[in-house]
C-alpha cells in the first residue's frame, strides 16, 4: 500500500513539474507583451516596467525562480489586473465562495442522486424509476451552463425567489449556483446507484437475507445499499472535474467571486501570471482528488488489489 | 379427472425415431455478433428513438441554412430582435410573433411592418436564427465529430501498439499514457487555446490533444485480454502475420468498444466545443457554433429568451440522443448483457 502510494505520489510529481513547465514556456510563447498597455509605452519606459516584474532577466533564470518560488507555494504577482499583487494571495481570497457552492453541489447532488437511484432500483421498471432515469439522462446531457443560465431566469428573474447575481447575500446567494453544479453529481450517482444496486439485488446474499424473511427495507437499506455504495467512489473522481469545469461557467453567470470566474477573467484581460497561477492550482487539485479515490478506493474494498503490477 | 389414459385413441402419438443425423442440425439460423447486437439494439426504443431524432438533426442541420430563404449572416437592422413565428403553428398561441414590449405583450411583426416569417425570429442584429442555428449545429457537430475521429484514430493504433507488443514498449508507452492523462483535459484545451488562433482547428486540435489517452487505454486493455486466447494462439500456429492477426482476429472484438468509446466521445467534444465558446475562447464572429449561439443569446436571456432556448434546446438534444444511443449500443455491444 505505502509503496502504491509512493508511486503514485512520484508520478503526480512528474506531471505537476511537466505542466507547470508546460504553462510556463507556453505563457512565454504567447503573442503579445504581457504588459496590457505595452504599446502605449516608449522603449525605455516598457524596459523599466518589465524589469520591475524581473522579464528582463535569461528566459532560464525567469524558469528556476518560477519553479523554485512554486516549491515554497509563491506563484509570482500578477502584473495587469492587480499590478503587483502575488497570485497566491488572490487565489487563496477567493478560494471561499468557490469552494462553497462546490461543496453544497457535490453534497446535494450525491445524496440526492443516491436516493433516486436506490429507488429506481427497488421500483424496477416503474413510473418512479422511467421519471429518475430520465432526470438522470437530462442531468448528464444538459450542460451546467445552459442549466445555469435556465435556473437564474426562471427562479431568480421571472419569480425571484433567489438573487439573481453576486455573493451579497450569503447562504441565499449560494443556493443557484449549487444546484446548477448539482446536476452533473445527481444525475451521475442516480444512474451509478441504480445499477449497482440491481446487480446486488439480484445476487445471493439477498436471496438468503430474504428467506430469512428480513423485509423489503431493511435489505435495501442493510443488504444492498452498503454494497451498491463502495464503488460510488470511482465516480468521485469526474464529479470533481464536472464541478470544477462547471464552476468556470456558473461563477461567471451568476457573479460570483471564486476561482473559476477569475481564471476566465485573466485570460480575457492576459494576466498571464494569474492563468499560470490558477492552472497550476486546478491541476494540483484534481490530480489529488483522483489519487485519493484511487487510495480509498483500495481502502475500502480490499479486493482491489493496489500494489502496482500489470493489470 | 375421470378420463382413462388408457383408453386414447390410436395414432394420437407419433413415434419420432431416434435420427443420428439430425442431432447435430442447427435449427435457427446462425447469428453473426452484429445482428445480434442489431436485435438488442432494437429493443431499446430510447435507443432507436434518439437515432431517428439525431438523424433528423442531422438532416436540418444539412438542409436548415439551405430551405430558410435567408443568409446565416445577413444583417437587416430593422428586423433585429424578432420573436420566433411560424406559419399555422402560430394560431395556437405559441411561435406568433408576439413579444414583450416596455412590459406589454405584442405582436412585434405587426409593430415593425415585417411581412415575412421568421420561423426561429431574429438576433439582435436582425439575422435569421433559424438558418444560423442550424449552420451552428453543423460546426459544431463537423467538430465533435472530426475530434471523435482523431481521438479514435490516435487511441486505437496508441493501445494497439502498446497492448500488443508489450514488454517493454508497453511499459514506457504507459508511462507516458500516465503522465499525460494525469493533465487535467480542461486545463490543456484552454492553454492550447490560447496559443493558438481561435478558429475550428484550433478546438479540434485542442480536444485531442490529450483526448485519445481513454480510448488508448479501452485499446490496449481489450487487446491485452484477446491476444493470448486460444484462438490467435491458433492463428499464430497457422502461419498467420502480425498484421493479419491484428486486423482479423483482434480488430473484430475490440470494433465493439470503440464504438461504444466513440459514441461518448462525441457527446463531450459537443459539450467542449459549447463551453470553450461560452467563456469567450470559442469560435471568433462571423463563425458561429451552437455555443457562441448560446453565449450571445445569455446575454439577451431577459429580454429576448429565444436567442437562448432554441440553440440551447438544440444542443441537449444533440446530447441527449447522443448519451441514449450509447448507453443502447453499450447494452448491445456488451457480451456480458447476452441474454
Amino acid at each position: 500500500m505505502a509503496r502504491y502510494i509512493g508511486k503514485r505520489m512520484f508520478y503526480m510529481l512528474i506531471t505537476l513539474i511537466l505542466i507547470a513547465t508546460f504553462t510556463f514556456f507556453l505563457m512565454k510563447i504567447l503573442p503579445g507583451s504581457p504588459i496590457a498597455s505595452a504599446d502605449r509605452l516608449s522603449p525605455e519606459q516598457r524596459a523599466i516596467v518589465e524589469a520591475s516584474y524581473g522579464l528582463d532577466r535569461p528566459l532560464p533564470v525567469q524558469y528556476f525562480d518560477y519553479m523554485f518560488g512554486l516549491v515554497q507555494g509563491d506563484l509570482g504577482v500578477s502584473i495587469n489586473q492587480f499590478k503587483g499583487a502575488p497570485v497566491t494571495d488572490i487565489i487563496l481570497n477567493r478560494i471561499g465562495p468557490s469552494a462553497q457552492i462546490g461543496f453544497q453541489g457535490m453534497l446535494f447532488g450525491t445524496i440526492l442522486g443516491i436516493l433516486f437511484g436506490m429507488v429506481a432500483a427497488v421500483k424496477q421498471n416503474s413510473w418512479i424509476d422511467y421519471a429518475s432515469t430520465t432526470v438522470a439522462i437530462i442531468g448528464i446531457s444538459i450542460p451546467s451552463f445552459v442549466f445555469a443560465s435556465l435556473l437564474q431566469y426562471w427562479l431568480a428573474v421571472e419569480w425571484q425567489l433567489f438573487p439573481v447575481a453576486f455573493w451579497k447575500e450569503g447562504f441565499m446567494s449560494s443556493v443557484l449556483p449549487s444546484l446548477a453544479l448539482a446536476m452533473f453529481p445527481l444525475a451521475t450517482a442516480a444512474r451509478f446507484i441504480r445499477s449497482e444496486m440491481i446487480e446486488v439485488l439480484g445476487s445471493d446474499y439477498i436471496t438468503l437475507a430474504k428467506a430469512k424473511g428480513a423485509s423489503g427495507s431493511e435489505i435495501a437499506f442493510k443488504h444492498a445499499f452498503r454494497n451498491a455504495l463502495i464503488p460510488l467512489i470511482t465516480v468521485l473522481g469526474p464529479m470533481a472535474v464536472s464541478i470544477l469545469t462547471g464552476s468556470l461557467v456558473v461563477e461567471q453567470i451568476f457573479a460570483i467571486p471564486g476561482i473559476g470566474e477569475q481564471f476566465v477573467t485573466s485570460i480575457m484581460v492576459q494576466d498571464f501570471s494569474i492563468i499560470m497561477g490558477t492552472t497550476i492550482f486546478f491541476s494540483v487539485f484534481l490530480i489529488l482528488v483522483i489519487l485519493i479515490v484511487d487510495v480509498l478506493y483500495g481502502v475500502i474494498d480490499p479486493r482491489i488489489r493496489l500494489s502496482g503490477g500489470k493489470s | 379427472m375421470s378420463q382413462n389414459y388408457e383408453k386414447l385413441p390410436q395414432g394420437s402419438f407419433d413415434r419420432i425415431p431416434k435420427d443420428t443425423k439430425q442431432a447435430e442440425r442447427i435449427s435457427k439460423p446462425s447469428v453473426s455478433f452484429w445482428q445480434d447486437a442489431w436485435r438488442r439494439l432494437k429493443k431499446n426504443k430510447g435507443a432507436i428513438f434518439s437515432i431517428i431524432l439525431f438523424g433528423l438533426i442531422v438532416i436540418m442541420a444539412l438542409l436548415g441554412p439551405v430551405i430558410s430563404p435567408y443568409e446565416p449572416n445577413d444583417q437587416t437592422i430593422t428586423h433585429a430582435n424578432l420573436p420566433p413565428k411560424i406559419p399555422v403553428i402560430e394560431n395556437l398561441g405559441i411561435f406568433n410573433g408576439v413579444g414583450e414590449l416596455g412590459g406589454q405583450e405584442v405582436d412585434l411583426y405587426e409593430l415593425k411592418n415585417v411581412d415575412q416569417n421568421y420561423w426561429f425570429g431574429t438576433d439582435g442584429l436582425g439575422r435569421d436564427m433559424f438558418s444560423r442555428v442550424w449552420q451552428g449545429t453543423q460546426v459544431s457537430l463537423f467538430i465533435a465529430f472530426a475530434a471523435a475521429l482523431i481521438d479514435m484514430v490516435i487511441g486505437v493504433v496508441y493501445g494497439g501498439i502498446s497492448g500488443y507488443f508489450g514488454g517493454r514498449v508497453d511499459d514506457i508507452m504507459q508511462r507516458i499514457v500516465e503522465i499525460l492523462s494525469g493533465i487535467p483535459n480542461l486545463v490543456v484545451v484552454i492553454l492550447f487555446i490560447m496559443i493558438m488562433d481561435p478558429g475550428i482547428l484550433a478546438i479540434i486540435i485542442a480536444l485531442t490533444i490529450t483526448g485519445w489517452t481513454g480510448m488508448s487505454r479501452v485499446v490496449r486493455g481489450q487487446v491485452l485480454k484477446y491476444k493470448n486466447q486460444e484462438f490467435v494462439l491458433a492463428a499464430r500456429t497457422l502461419g498467420a502475420s502480425d498484421n493479419r492477426i491484428i486486423w482479423k482476429h483482434l480488430m473484430p472484438n475490440v470494433l465493439g468498444v470503440i464504438i461504444i468509446n466513440t459514441m461518448f466521445t462525441i457527446p463531450g467534444a459537443i459539450f467542449f466545443e459549447a463551453f470553450l465558446s461560452f467563456i469567450g475562447l470559442g469560435l471568433q464572429a462571423p463563425d458561429a457554433s451552437l455555443g457562441t449561439l448560446i453565449n450571445d443569446g445569455y446575454k439577451l436571456i431577459q429580454y429576448q429568451p429565444h436567442i437562448l432556448a432554441i440553440p440551447a434546446f438544440v444542443l441537449s438534444l444533440i446530447m441527449i440522443s447522443f448519451n441514449l444511443i450509447g448507453d443502447g449500443l453499450r447494452d448491445a455491444l456488451d457480451p456480458k448483457m447476452k441474454d
